[in-house]
């Protein structure tokens, strides 16, 4: 009963940590591109490694105040953005879809080369660069704090706290953006591309601020990561981290403003729960270790979103909050 | 005691050795103690001392940090078996002495052992001697690696252009195909060519059970092809770390073809294994040319692809044709990852890697054509190896994958493909 406690506490907390952050704000740019605009952004880790790398660059190798980091990391998200846009907008959604997995994977590939090294130091990573974030905590960063039995240190907690209230914000921005004109024309973007382009609105340009806006959120993401985890590394960014967020934007729900953040935490709670419930399953030799070892828990998180991407497309693809009817899921 | 090598004169062909000693030297370890271990050195520099090597464990936590001793030698020992990872430090590395692969090898300890690990350098002498011609070398091992491509791609391609579904998941197909074989040849005792036999038929049963079980009742159901495409996603991650839990993290070779030594044909050299797996690939490719131009299935694949309803329509058992399809596009790629494997070791996540140079090979012949696939899929591995010529072995596919995306700006519908398919 202990560890049932115990592997919930866990749970929770990784329900609510900066993780979830990451993948919450990772997913609110998918659903810009995905479930409002239509379109198949399958390098979304790209913005986030670019997001992240941004500050730790900056700051660790070229030696930049703290929020020209940002800046830079921002601006090379939108600059991504422009440059996977210009060619692929015009074609078909598959077309964006392996453009776009095809530049995270290479980008990630160069970050890690040896020629790169003296920028990114390889796979190595950075490190060392968010002492002037954690300062501006307004309390003790070098303390543990206790909340509802689980542990924080400080500097942790005010990583998770400033990237909830970045969530909010971006929550508040996509509700007013989507009930703006722009939102009613990316909507009917998603529905019927040429209807739109026979109203005179030039689709070209709308589904590019789409893409923009997203891969902006998603290097947000990728800053609350690098910050979390003070360190940034190019294997931090796996593609497989892109579907994860799928996952819990369809879980949550696409084309509904809080969708993402819901689907964020619940499958990271998830996720954490099935981790140490199974850990300990094998520790206490309910599960005996020739069938599955303890090593082998971290791989099988990612067989489970597998399956379960899967399952929800089939039986429920509209998610926890979804309208099936919204969710951009028959155009070819 | 840390015999087990480290050294792999990969491209000048003259040494891959793997120390004989090292199995009676892992009996000296006195049981429970875990280490990783190796000696860096290549034919012409000898030892590397003072080469920095990291070793950490899965999560990306740092056991230790270890630096190679005037014998080229390091070791770091292990908290406990599982997986770790060895990053070498190639800035380290003295002049000349170049990776010819990635600087990080994943192993997979097991309860008291020594661990050797492999990572591939060279030291340039190739260039020094034999008379071979670097840029022809690089051309054979293009064609050598577009065939591979290629024999994958083109199920890729006719699945697209039968289905209309962009498969994410035939990478693991390819994965299939090498780790079924290396379980046959390595655990199992028989010989690769049977075991290659026996991959290829699990591959086209892997194939089928894909369609049957998963895609047919999909299509029937009317799922939209964005849908579909996600979830051949699921399944690529649900597959491929599967295929880590059961086959592990490591890299591994099939019996009798570890260290093959490279023959000289005068402008290039080249192991026996890696001639006859290109004609081996060319070979088959020409039957399956062959099939798909005079056989009576292999016409009606063609027709599908061209235009499904007026196939039905005209007798053409669709759904079998698709059957055919798949279960072909199976053994293919099965066959092309035991090759694969071959050259570069089985590894679990091989296949996905290879995905997407399938992809630029199959955008760039023009997607749901077979002969578009072969073309640029041959193209792109040329392309691949060539560009090594001018940027960094190790940033080698960075240049495929970028060649996709200028595919993509300048011929969408790719060198055969119409401008119609696009949309």
């Amino acid at each position: 009963m202990g560890e049932l406690v115990d592997a919930l506490a866990v749970a929770l907390k990784a329900g609510l940590g900066f993780q979830a952050v990451f993948l919450a704000l990772l997913a609110i740019g998918i659903n810009v591109q995905f479930g409002y605009a239509g379109l198949l952004n399958f390098g979304q880790i790209a913005f986030a490694m670019l997001g992240g790398y941004g500050i730790a660059i900056s700051v660790s190798q070229w030696g930049l105040n703290f929020w020209v980091g940002v800046a830079v990391g921002i601006l090379a998200a939108v600059v991504l953005a422009l440059l996977l846009g210009l060619p692929t907008l015009r074609l078909r959604a598959d077309y964006l879809a392996i453009a776009t997995i095809a530049a995270a994977e290479g980008l990630r590939l160069l970050f890690r080369s040896v020629s790169a090294t003296p920028v990114t130091n390889g796979t190595r990573g950075l490190s060392g660069f968010n002492a002037d974030f954690v300062t501006l905590a307004p309390w003790d960063t070098a303390r543990r704090y206790g909340i509802l039995g689980t542990q924080w240190s400080g500097a942790e907690l005010w990583v998770t706290v400033i990237g909830w209230v970045l969530v909010a914000l971006s929550c508040l921005l996509i509700w007013l953006l989507v009930r703006s004109p722009w939102g009613r024309v990316v909507k009917s973007i998603r529905e019927d591309e040429d209807a739109v382009r026979s109203l005179g609105k030039n689709v070209y340009v709308y589904k590019m601020q789409a893409l923009v806006l997203g891969g902006v959120l998603g290097a947000l993401g990728g800053m609350v990561y690098a910050l979390g985890t003070a360190s940034a590394n190019p294997d931090q960014y796996q593609n497989a981290n892109t579907f994860l967020a799928y996952a819990a934007l369809i879980l949550g729900g696409a084309a509904r403003v809080l969708g993402p953040v819901v689907g964020s935490m619940l499958m990271f709670f998830i996720i954490q729960f099935a981790d140490t419930g199974l850990r300990t399953l094998i520790g206490n030799g309910v599960i005996p270790e020739d069938l599955l070892s303890a090593t082998d828990v971290a791989q099988l998180r990612f067989v489970l979103i597998g399956l379960g991407l899967m399952l929800l497309l089939v039986f429920r693809p509209q998610g926890i909050f979804g309208d099936r009817r919204e969710v951009m899921l028959d155009a070819r | 005691m840390l015999l087990r090598l480290l050294l792999l004169t990969v491209l000048g062909g003259l040494a891959l050795t793997l120390a004989p000693g090292a199995a009676s030297a892992q009996t000296e370890e006195p049981a429970g103690t875990e280490q990783v271990s190796g000696t860096l050195r290549t034919n012409a520099s000898g030892p590397i001392e003072g080469v920095e090597v990291v070793v950490t464990t899965a999560d990306g936590a740092e056991v230790e940090t270890a630096e190679t001793d005037e014998n080229g030698q390091w070791a770091v020992p292990l908290p406990g078996p599982g997986q770790y990872t060895v990053t070498i430090d190639a800035e380290d590395l003295p002049e000349g002495v170049v990776l010819t692969g990635e600087n990080t090898r994943t192993v997979t300890v097991d309860a008291g052992r020594n661990q050797g690990v492999i990572i591939a350098l060279s030291d340039g002498s190739r260039e020094a001697g034999g008379g071979t011609v670097r840029w022809v070398q690089l051309l054979v091992e293009g064609l050598r690696f577009g065939l591979l491509i290629a024999m994958a791609a083109v199920g890729l391609s006719l699945i697209f252009g039968t289905t209309g579904l962009t498969n994410f998941a035939h990478g693991e197909l390819v994965t299939i195909g090498a780790i079924a074989a290396w379980f046959i040849n390595v655990q199992g005792g028989v010989p690769l060519v049977p075991a290659a036999l026996i991959a290829m038929v699990i591959g086209a049963g892997v194939g089928a059970l894909n369609e049957l079980a998963i895609w047919r009742p999909l299509r029937r159901r009317g799922t939209g092809l964005v849908a579909a495409l996600v979830i051949s996603i699921g399944l690529s991650l649900l597959l491929r770390y599967l295929y880590q839990i059961i086959f592990g993290g490591g890299s591994e070779a099939y019996a009798d073809y570890r260290g093959q030594r490279a023959v000289d044909y005068g402008a290039f050299t080249m192991t026996n294994a890696d001639l006859s797996s290109i004609v081996i690939a060319l070979v088959v490719l020409l039957l399956v040319a062959v099939m798909l131009q005079r056989t009576k299935i292999g016409k009606a694949m063609r027709a599908v692809a061209d235009n499904r309803d007026l196939a039905a329509s005209s007798g053409i058992n669709v759904n079998r044709v698709i059957l055919v399809v798949w279960m072909m596009g199976g053994a293919l790629a099965a066959l092309g990852g035991v090759l694969l494997g071959l050259s570069d070791e089985v590894q679990w996540d091989m296949g996905f890697r290879l995905l997407l140079l399938m992809f630029a090979g199959v955008t760039l012949g023009g997607l749901g054509t077979a002969y578009g696939a072969l073309v640029g899929s041959i193209v792109v591995g040329v392309f691949v190896q060539m560009s090594t010529l001018v940027i960094p072995n190790d940033v080698k596919y960075v240049g495929g994958l970028l060649l996709l995306i200028v595919i993509l700006i300048v011929r969408p519908q790719g060198i055969l493909g119409s401008r119609v398919r696009v949309g």
